[in-house]
């Protein structure tokens, strides 16, 4: 069974972005990159489930030509080969053309389950896994925290705002991952020097076209300058009152 | 007119504060509201309605949610819906994507504005859980976009002037076959109206009832955490605030031994109103807060949470 296992290149979470000369952009100059929080778990779960049912996982990233690094630490963790669908102009794809250029790709590797990250920690837009099984017509959970698999069939619980969902799906399907699902390893010595040998197969992926046009990019709205009202329990009413008063919040 | 169709979510029949935000939304953009409901008392829901011109309800089964998704989409098509909007709910940010996708549209997700501009619409939306603040123009056949929780106004008027029965919904590939609830009257850290949050501060697992006696004290509280405490197994991660967590904007924000890493604050910095109570002056997380107070949580929030416990029993 080919498994594949969806990866965003995305900046570290400890960025303070910069607005970019052109308003509408995040400048690049001094931006770390790293692989999305949400799809380590991805990959982790791809993984897993290659070593219970067999199969090859494949690390798929649209991205720049450069996001094979991604890639590559995936192939160290053990998956068994990578493709980059290389667009330039990557940062900018929306949604539903990044999921139409996954499906053509997932129809092509011929496989039967795709693990994504619950949302990628950039454009925080938690679209693409569940669009690309519309688009291929199959199953999809989201936001999973469980799953098992046997056969041709799957359950698997999600977390939903009132509490844990449990769906039984069928195969092939699409899985997006959250993070009490697996605790991702850690990529060993020899699995580093083994990644150097697997293939990465890069792949040209012009943007047919985008339907979402970034207008402009501002930094939050400043906060007012608040204030220390005191200290200790002495404190409590002075916050008390300022909540009711000033906040109007009790 | 353009139709703007709204997928409004409801709890046995009583539509959900969210559901109506939504419409409030809706009717910034456009007269002509279509809300469209499904599941277990779904009939029961248009009369509570304000803002819609028309409900429809989908018929049968909402357990799937590929198959409501199919429904939703045939719904807008017949319709002839110039935008589709639900709420960034688990529910919702789980079937707008589908719904997109089936329309041939894109999808802007997590939506604090909305407006519309001439044939376009032009949604305001955070980046990196806020550290940024994007206005993005959707081209899509249909704007598809989940809107945040708190921040649009309800609508107002009264119950739609039709109610049909929308298309069947369908058999689906993925089913939900159970729903373990949380303890009753929990509210979800992202639609609570008063959040609660502890941090690293609070020294052990067990001192978060400390977190939970004051949310409870204030009625419509969720309890808050910060990445430190849910990597350390004290809470789950749903309770989490931030970048690999949840982002929220209630009208008050209430960080305990929180000391406010970049990732955190992201995730919190639109609260109307913060409030930090943490021991070392110098925490980063004093220069978001509304009001701060200094010292050790253990005396503090006890006093607080007696002082809120009496003014709501004065009623």
């Amino acid at each position: 069974m080919n498994i594949v296992a969806c990866l965003k290149r995305v900046p570290t979470t400890d960025l303070v972005p910069k607005v970019g000369a052109d308003g509408k952009s995040i400048d690049a100059a001094g931006v770390q990159y790293m692989t999305s929080f949400y799809d380590e778990i991805a990959v982790e779960e791809a993984l897993r489930t290659k070593e219970k049912l067999g199969g090859e996982v494949i690390a798929l990233t649209l991205g720049p030509s450069d996001a094979s690094k991604e890639v590559r630490e995936c192939l160290a963790k053990g998956a068994d080969r990578g493709i980059v669908l290389v667009d330039p102009a990557w940062s900018d794809r929306d949604a539903y053309s990044t999921a139409l250029a996954l499906k053509q790709q997932v129809e092509t590797l011929g496989a039967k389950l795709v693990f994504c990250g619950r949302v990628a920690t950039d454009r925080d837009q938690a679209s693409v896994g569940p669009m690309l099984a519309t688009l291929l017509g199959w199953a999809c959970v989201s936001d999973v925290i469980a799953l098992e698999i046997s056969g041709d069939a799957g359950t698997a619980k999600r977390e939903a705002d009132g509490g844990i969902e449990t769906y039984a799906f069928s195969l092939p399907a699409v899985i997006t991952c959250q993070k009490a699902l697996n605790e991702p390893r850690y990529a060993g010595l020899k699995g580093i020097m083994a990644a150097k040998k697997k293939p990465v197969e890069e792949v040209p992926c012009p943007n047919p076209g985008n339907q979402v046009e970034t207008l402009s990019l501002a930094p939050p709205p400043a906060r007012k300058a608040g204030r220390i009202v005191g200290e200790g329990v002495a404190a409590v009413p002075a916050l008390i009152e300022a909540l009711r008063s000033e906040a109007k919040v009790i | 007119m353009s139709t703007v169709l709204v997928f409004v979510e409801h709890l046995d029949g009583n539509p959900k504060r969210g559901g109506l935000e939504a419409l409030g939304a809706a009717r910034s953009i456009s007269e002509n509201v279509v809300a469209v409901l499904a599941g277990a008392g779904a009939e029961l829901a248009p009369a509570r309605l304000q803002g819609a011109a028309k409900a429809v309800v989908l018929v049968g089964d909402a357990s799937s949610p590929d198959a409501c998704a199919v429904a939703l989409a045939a719904v807008a098509k017949s319709e002839g819906a110039r935008a589709f909007l639900a709420l960034a709910t688990s529910t919702g940010r789980d079937l707008a994507p589908r719904v997109a996708a089936l329309l041939g549209s894109s999808l802007l997700s997590d939506c604090t504005g909305l407006e519309r501009n001439g044939d376009s619409f032009v949604v305001v939306r955070p980046w990196l859980a806020g550290k940024v603040i994007a206005r993005q123009r959707s081209s899509s056949p249909v704007l598809c976009a989940t809107l945040r929780r708190n921040v649009f106004g309800p609508a107002s008027g009264g119950p739609p002037g039709s109610v049909v029965a929308g298309p069947a919904i369908g058999t689906g590939k993925a089913k939900r076959t159970a729903l373990e609830a949380k303890g009753s009257g929990k509210l979800d850290v992202a639609e609570a109206s008063v959040v609660i949050s502890g941090g690293r501060g609070l020294r052990e697992s067990r001192h978060f009832k400390l977190i939970e006696d004051l949310a409870s004290a204030f009625g419509n509280a969720a309890v808050g955490a910060s990445r430190a405490v849910v990597d350390a197994g004290w809470r789950p991660h749903g309770e989490q605030v931030g970048q690999t967590g949840k982002t929220v904007s209630p009208q008050l924000y209430v960080a305990i031994g929180i000391s406010g890493a970049i990732q955190h604050l992201a995730g919190m910095k639109t609260a109307k109103v913060i409030v930090a109570i943490n021991k070392d002056r110098e925490a980063p997380i004093f220069k978001v807060a509304d009001y701060g107070v200094v010292g050790d949580a253990f005396e503090i929030v006890p006093a607080l949470t007696a002082e809120i416990q009496r003014i709501r029993s004065q009623g």
